[in-house]
């Protein structure tokens, strides 16, 4: 299992805090998974599609070209406002 | 060189860092920060709500305090940052460097509020008269880490 998490103004358009995505012990890479979330319906393919979309794995900030694996924890979010 | 970082609902009190920061060995400066909740031109803030990504936040701030020990020569640095509903005045973050000379003090506090703000996982969301709105980034900020190298 992935555990998938959204933050602020994404978890709210979504209405989802958390999904769970079974990886079947593959690595995939988390462009693959954001095509399958951004199958599920309209709203979650324009949400998910945005170029300031930002990501981070195992609370690492990545590239939407890195890998994840089962057990991970991938997270995905819009551009910070803190400070 | 010592780094504290907290993540915290409650508020802070800068005279106790300052305290703190005071009683490194070796350190002739002391800069702080305070950034604090402002409000609205129309005076149509009620509050405001910071979210945050719990484990990450914290590793990204202490990542940035070491990326700034490892450019500069820093006896300490405290860096805050409070979650949860602030109201207008409120302070939000602080940022304390203790080093032997001011020009690297400057800079390091400078160099993790720039960093901060483009790299700690953390969200404003302003409740106002007319509603709620999550604020935007601001590409005036990811300019300034360019400053940086």
């Amino acid at each position: 299992m992935i555990k998938i998490l959204f933050f602020a103004a994404l978890r709210e358009r979504l209405d989802c805090e958390q999904y769970l995505l079974s990886c079947d012990g593959k690595m995939l890479q988390v462009t693959d998974i954001l095509q399958q979330l951004q199958s599920r319906c309209h709203s979650w393919q324009q949400e998910l599609s945005r170029s300031d979309l930002l990501c981070a794995v195992n609370q690492q900030l990545v590239p939407l070209s890195a890998n994840v694996q089962d057990g991970d924890e991938l997270a995905f979010f819009p551009p910070v406002t803190g400070g | 060189m010592s780094i504290f970082v907290a993540v915290q609902s409650d508020d802070f009190c800068v005279a106790s860092e300052y305290n703190e920061l005071r009683r490194q060995s070796g350190c002739g400066a002391i800069v702080t920060f305070s950034g604090l909740v402002r409000e609205l031109s129309d005076n149509q803030l009620h509050s405001m709500t910071l979210e945050h990504y719990p484990g990450m936040t914290e590793q990204a701030l202490t990542a940035i305090a070491e990326q700034a020990q490892q450019r500069w020569q820093l006896g300490a640095v405290h860096l805050i940052h409070r979650v949860g509903t602030l109201k207008p005045h409120e302070q939000i973050v602080f940022v304390g460097i203790a080093s032997p000379h001011r020009a690297a003090a400057f800079a390091a506090c400078e160099f993790i509020m720039d960093y901060l703000k483009n790299r700690a996982p953390l969200w404003k969301k302003e409740h106002t008269s007319n509603g709620d709105y999550w604020v935007e980034a601001k590409t005036s900020d990811q300019h300034a880490l360019t400053r940086w190298g």
